[in-house]
């Protein structure tokens, strides 16, 4: 009984069921999203972004500006400056991303040094903040992670088929390049409005250790995008109030728990796959 | 605009005029001029990186025109089938996913509906593979997943075929398989247009044949098309033509040289 009792001690604080309420949505839609980002091997995007996101982050609370609208805009700019370096071929993609994405954290780094005043609410989005959350961020999280499922359902097959074969998809008429912009669009907005929760470092893992998680359990696309959103919400939820009564950082106590759900996925997956190898043995 | 729309329904499905590509500055193809007619069976052969493929894609839509224009008929549907080796295997798609993904354009529900069961089932069965349907791609043999993907380029109807490399990779049975599926699909009426690097195995036994490298080098019947100076010019390698049971048979002589040293 006072195990119990014990257990739902947090849920008196308004803070935590804020956050848990943005945790658990934002588990849940990055998630959903990350499905995209590991099938088309855009790791290195939701990183880079997130990083950049970061600059505009610090920007906006340095010059008092909206945390949305700063960090939106600024984010725009990261990918429209990526997509800009990345068209000279002898640079690649991964290396555009890497110097915009970079250049930008660092420049968040030092607004931060600089000025020390705007220096809570910037480590707020780099780790990650519980307490940070307000009315505001439920209903941007809600909003947006309604607005994913919406993207998701309506866009299924043609998000599938894109994903699957560019060039095919677009003989056979889907804009494909329409449809990848959505969906960057879609992972842009996530970071902007989890990352005052699950914080920066780690918001690029939550895009994609549930995904790679679900893909491990499954061979059907439509399946993943079941299992990875209930692994991030799940690891989410679990994580806060972990973090909570283990007095650990909540962004780390989830991706924790998404990092020990992901090796014993893994390992359970190593050892059906070995068994199914042995039965076929004999062949 | 490098590509626009006949007008007429009785001219050709596709005209390629003063088609040139490039990758960054350099040309991949040149000058293209090729022209496929309603119900022509036409093969391009080339060496690699003559740009096959990428005439391929241009004529499919998905390579930028850097030059000249190709021309396509009002409403035609192409169905293309890529070479097995750029697909992702491991992506987690059923064979029937697979073929239901070309309706993504005019179909938005989610779920696979009875009406396309019934359809992949029947295109499944039409090329022999009818028990497949819920696989995962992964678990198919090579002529299978060669299957697979002429399933999907089936099911949306084409007025013509474009495949590239359909036998590449795979043994020689399977290459039997797919050449008489495509001369029986050619037969009900279906126009195909294809690239190979097999010489004797396919390209010989095709009504038309074009000899590319970055350019048309000869176009024509492969009586009139494979002889040792086309070739050569094509491949840029010496290379001898016999006649073997009424059908050019073409022999490199890299080959010949490697036989004549081991002996």
């Amino acid at each position: 009984m006072i195990f119990a009792l014990d257990l739902l001690e947090p849920y008196g604080f308004q803070f935590f069921r804020n956050g848990l309420v943005v945790a658990t949505i934002a588990g849940a839609l990055c998630g959903l999203l990350g499905v995209f980002v590991i099938l088309r091997g855009m790791s290195y995007i939701g990183h880079g972004l997130s990083h950049a996101v970061f600059g505009g982050a610090a920007a906006s609370a340095v010059i008092k500006v909206n945390y949305f609208l700063g960090a939106g805009i600024w984010g725009i700019v990261s990918g429209l400056l990526i997509a800009r370096v990345a068209r000279r071929r002898v640079i690649g993609a991964d290396a555009a991303i890497g110097v915009v994405t970079t250049a930008s954290f660092a420049l968040g780094l030092a607004l931060m040094n600089r000025y020390g005043q705007a220096s809570k609410s910037i480590e707020a989005v780099l780790f990650g903040s519980v307490l940070g959350v307000k009315v505001v961020d439920i209903y941007a999280v809600a909003l947006v992670g309604l607005l994913g499922l919406v993207v998701v359902v309506l866009g299924y097959r043609k998000l599938l088929f894109s994903t699957f074969d560019r060039d095919v998809a677009q003989v056979s008429n889907v804009r494909v390049s329409l449809v990848e912009a959505v969906l960057l669009a879609m992972i842009s907005l996530t970071i902007l409005v989890t990352m005052r929760v699950i914080g920066t470092l780690l918001i690029s893992a939550l895009l994609v250790i549930p995904a790679a998680s679900a893909r491990m359990t499954t061979n059907s696309f439509s399946r993943m995008l079941w299992i990875s959103p209930i692994i991030g919400a799940v690891t989410c939820f679990v994580g806060m109030n972990l973090s909570y009564h283990l007095d650990t950082s909540a962004s780390a106590t989830i991706i924790l728990l998404d990092a020990l759900v992901f090796v014993v996925v893994y390992a359970v997956a190593g050892t059906r796959n070995r068994a199914k190898m042995a039965s076929l043995a004999h062949l | 605009m490098r590509r626009s729309i006949l007008n007429k329904t009785d001219t050709p499905l596709i005209v390629c005029e003063h088609v040139s590509c490039t990758y960054g500055n350099a040309p991949v193809l040149h000058d293209v001029y090729l022209k496929i007619n309603r119900r022509e069976f036409v093969g391009i052969v080339g060496p690699s990186g003559s740009g096959k493929t990428t005439l391929l894609k241009a004529i499919i839509g998905s390579q930028p025109v850097a030059h000249g224009s190709i021309t396509i008929e009002p409403q035609l549907t192409i169905g293309y089938v890529p070479q097995v080796e750029t697909v992702d295997w491991y992506f987690p798609v059923t064979v029937e996913e697979v073929i239901v993904m070309t309706r993504a354009k005019t179909k938005w529900w989610p779920q696979i509906t009875t009406a396309e069961r019934k359809a992949v089932r029947e295109v499944l069965e039409k090329l022999g593979i009818a028990d497949v349907a819920h696989r995962h791609i992964r678990e198919l043999s090579g002529g299978q997943q060669q299957r697979v993907f002429l399933a999907r380029a089936m099911f949306c109807q084409p007025d013509i075929l474009v495949l590239d490399e359909p036998t590449a990779g795979v043994d020689v049975r399977t290459r039997h398989e797919i050449l008489h599926l495509l001369a029986d699909l050619h037969e009900g009426g279906l126009t195909i247009l294809l690239t190979t690097h097999d010489l004797n195995g396919l390209a010989a036994h095709l009504p038309r044949l074009v000899c590319f490298n970055k350019t048309v080098l000869a176009d024509g019947n492969p009586r009139d098309v494979l002889t040792s100076q086309i070739l050569e010019a094509t491949y840029g390698a010496p290379m001898e033509v016999l006649e073997h049971g009424g059908m050019p048979l073409v022999i490199d002589h890299g080959r010949v040289a490697m036989r004549g040293e081991g002996k």
